[in-house]
């Protein structure tokens, strides 16, 4: 056992660290990414990263990363969020599209789609939620059909709650191409760019007032077939790899809670001296939320050794899920118990920060499946429960 | 970075928990309730493995091991509710008297001889986690060697090793006999003085790190454990025509406590690799070891204790066994509150 990375690993957190400190806009400097011109320039910034190749670190070369492993890319995401750099825009892309990508895609789909979301020329949102199949996504009535060309196919349907949707370029979703195949064997994995006729794309506000997800209409929408990823008809195996990324090691690397639960320590620190019994009831929530974000950094640590030994992550990505998305609402709850009438405080300060960030973090128990549903998965595939 | 156990160490600990499965029953506990004893049979064969002895250095009989090599073994001994003082003994006294070594009453002889009866399965130790009198000290009954904490003259604490013929033990009568808590009368003197000064209490800080993170261990088996049999209920029993772990209500009790497993796990094997290796966040991770594990271990008692129902409530069943045994762990050694206490005055601390 070692727990330690080794003097090339630290080395690289070295040259990423001074890149961040040369090349990061300050903290909070950039317009929320969910405005048109916070997008715009959050898009620039992953223009910027790209160019000197830290965008994907994790990736090959050939597509714009630096072809190195899943340690490297902990410690990179370290560096990241100790820097306070800006949330990523293109996340739906690197973090969850181009893990299904690297397994599923075509080598022309790579070339052709891989560089261009790395550079953030193109930014993705996610098309699965409908009206009507939320938890229950193998209950999607979104359609593709032969188009009469038979070199493709076209869709009609509606997709919501796509987070960046209200600004992004392309959408990845599935649809029904067979609607009489048992439901989860007729579903196909599409790309589409939002720009093609028929494509209607509708922001929607959140509840702190900014479009970060949208709906999308779909109405006889040509796709091409060499847009399908992974094969007619595989849709939702496909699917299930992204929702893994998403749930597990890819989307939420533990420095996004260990770097948040330090700042609540040195928020507790400075409540300490203004009001110090107001402080010390909130302790022991700010000590829980530290070892939550400690405990998740080992965990991911345990989990990427057992890959790189050639493991893999099944259902404990949905352990995964419920612990950091309720590990980032107790981080933020504490901050807030600690701020008192300041958490109210709208603006750019720091104390807005800890508000937007219980914001977004109450979406955690919703987003990339309810924490109801991962708490099935883990009941009926890690202790065998019988399917209800 | 390899975070991950040997073959070596994984085998070990097969080997260990198939022992355990044949001498450690439900039986086996239920008889120990009835003469709770700190020394048996099965006692014998865990030495014979080498599990008693494995922090013992190898030229006193030992096998020179680690906490990191223990911990799985410790989490064996939780998941079958081991009733000997394998915590006491092999994860505290055994590398205390290691590092005190000359200082340790009647010199390095004596402590090498403690140390090599450790190691043969004679010798059950006690560790008193204070110096307060009035604290009942886990396994002190029938007990053949106590480390005791009393006030020094400096006003900081001294360790002394003591021998039972030295001390007076009274029962304790507790929830679960086998932990056979007694209540210590005994006089220090400079014949059972182990350490003093800052020597006392960097060992009495290291003690109480080892215990966090061996409590720990413990409470994962026995979470573990708990967890398994009320799914294992949870399957046969059948209400409204259907097994009741169909139901989302009962799914949702018994996932909660897997998560917070699945979680205290990499914790407590963290903090067993940073004590063996002195790494500068070792008390720390205790904390958060020891506080995760019995934040696990509580819920997984309640919610296993739920998923039974009234049955689980009984004697006859075999749950209680296990749940005492969790509630007694996520106390001792300091609760979960505690350890957060404790790592937040460290996290403020240091700023």
């Amino acid at each position: 056992m070692e727990l330690r990375f080794s003097p090339a690993q630290e080395a690289f957190r070295h040259e990423a660290r001074a890149w961040l400190a040369a090349n990061a806009p300050p903290p909070r400097s950039l317009a929320s990414l969910d405005t048109a011109a916070g997008f715009e320039s959050h898009r620039q910034w992953e223009q910027t990263m790209f160019e000197d190749r830290w965008s994907v670190v994790s990736w090959p070369e050939e597509y714009g990363g630096r072809g190195v492993g899943i340690l490297e890319w902990l410690v990179f995401e370290e560096e990241y969020w100790r820097a306070q750099a800006p949330l990523r825009v293109s996340q739906n892309g690197v973090f969850l599209l181009a893990p299904t990508m690297f397994e599923f895609g075509t080598d022309r789909q790579k070339e052709r789609f891989l560089p261009a979301m790395a550079s953030g020329r193109e930014i993705w949102c996610q098309g699965w939620s409908e009206p009507d199949a939320g938890s229950d996504l193998a209950g999607i009535r979104s359609r593709a059909v032969r188009s009469a060309s038979d070199d493709g196919w076209v869709l009609t349907g509606q997709k919501t709650w796509a987070s960046r949707g209200a600004f992004a370029e392309w959408c990845f979703g599935l649809f029904r191409t067979d609607p009489q195949a048992e439901r989860h064997r007729g579903l196909t994995y599409f790309l589409v760019e939002l720009s093609t006729p028929g494509v209607t794309v509708r922001p929607i506000p959140q509840l702190d007032a900014e479009t970060g997800f949208a709906e999308i209409f779909f109405e006889d929408v040509f796709v091409p077939d060499d847009q399908v990823l992974g094969g007619v008809g595989q849709g939702w195996n496909v699917a299930m790899a992204t929702a893994g990324s998403e749930r597990g090691l890819s989307l939420r690397s533990p420095a996004r809670y260990t770097e948040a639960a330090a700042r609540l320590v040195a928020l507790y620190g400075e409540r300490l001296l203004v009001d110090p019994d107001r402080a010390t009831r909130s302790a022991d929530a700010v000590a829980q939320a530290w070892m939550d974000a400690e405990a998740y950094r080992l965990n991911t640590l345990w989990a990427a050794t057992r890959v790189l030994d050639g493991g893999s992550v099944g259902p404990e990505a949905s352990a995964n899920k419920i612990h950091w998305s309720e590990t980032d609402l107790g981080i933020h709850r504490a901050a807030l118990a600690l701020l008192g009438t300041d958490a109210e405080v709208l603006g750019g300060g720091p104390e807005a920060a800890w508000l937007d960030g219980y914001l977004f973090a109450l979406a955690g128990p919703i987003y990339a499946g309810t924490n109801e549903i991962q708490r099935n998965v883990v009941a009926e595939r890690m202790l065998g429960l019988p399917r209800g | 970075m390899h975070f991950a156990f040997t073959d070596q160490q994984l085998e070990f600990r097969d080997a260990v928990r198939q022992v355990l499965a044949k001498v450690c029953t439900t039986d086996d506990l239920r008889a120990a309730y009835n003469a709770p004893a700190a020394r048996t049979s099965r006692w014998a064969a865990l030495a014979e493995l080498g599990v008693v002895g494995l922090q013992v250095p190898e030229d006193r009989g030992g096998l020179g091991l680690g906490l990191v090599d223990l911990v799985l073994l410790l989490e064996e001994a939780g998941r079958v509710a081991l009733p000997e003082p394998l915590v006491e003994t092999s994860a505290l006294t055994a590398p205390l008297l290691a590092e005190l070594g000359s200082t340790v009453p009647g010199g390095p002889a004596t402590s090498a001889a403690w140390l090599e009866a450790i190691a043969e399965g004679s010798v059950a130790a006690a560790v008193a986690e204070t110096s307060e009198p009035s604290v009942p000290v886990p396994g002190a009954n029938g007990a053949d060697l106590l480390v005791l904490v009393a006030p020094g003259d400096g006003g900081g604490p001294e360790i002394h090793v003591v021998g039972a013929d030295r001390v007076a033990v009274t029962l304790v009568p507790s929830l679960d006999p086998t932990r056979r808590l007694g209540r210590v009368g005994w006089s220090p003197g400079i014949d059972t003085r182990a350490a003093s000064g800052e020597v006392a209490a960097s060992g009495i800080r290291r003690s109480a790190d080892r215990a966090a993170v061996a409590s720990a261990a413990q409470l994962l088996g026995l979470t573990d454990r708990m967890i398994t049999m009320a799914a294992d209920y949870a399957r046969e029993r059948h209400q409204f025509g259907k097994p009741i772990g169909s139901f989302q209500a009962v799914k949702h009790l018994l996932a909660g406590a897997q998560v917070a497993l699945e979680f205290a796990r990499p914790v407590v094997y963290a903090a067993a690799w940073a004590l063996d290796e002195g790494e500068a966040d070792r008390s720390r991770l205790a904390s958060t070891a020891k506080a995760y594990a019995s934040e696990a271990a509580t819920e997984a008692a309640r919610v296993s204790l739920q998923v039974h129902g009234a049955i689980g409530y009984t004697w006859e069943c075999d749950l209680h066994l296990f749940l005492k045994r969790a509630w007694a762990l996520s106390e001792a050694w300091g609760s979960a509150a505690d350890h957060r206490h404790r790592l937040l005055a460290s996290l403020v601390g240091e700023r």
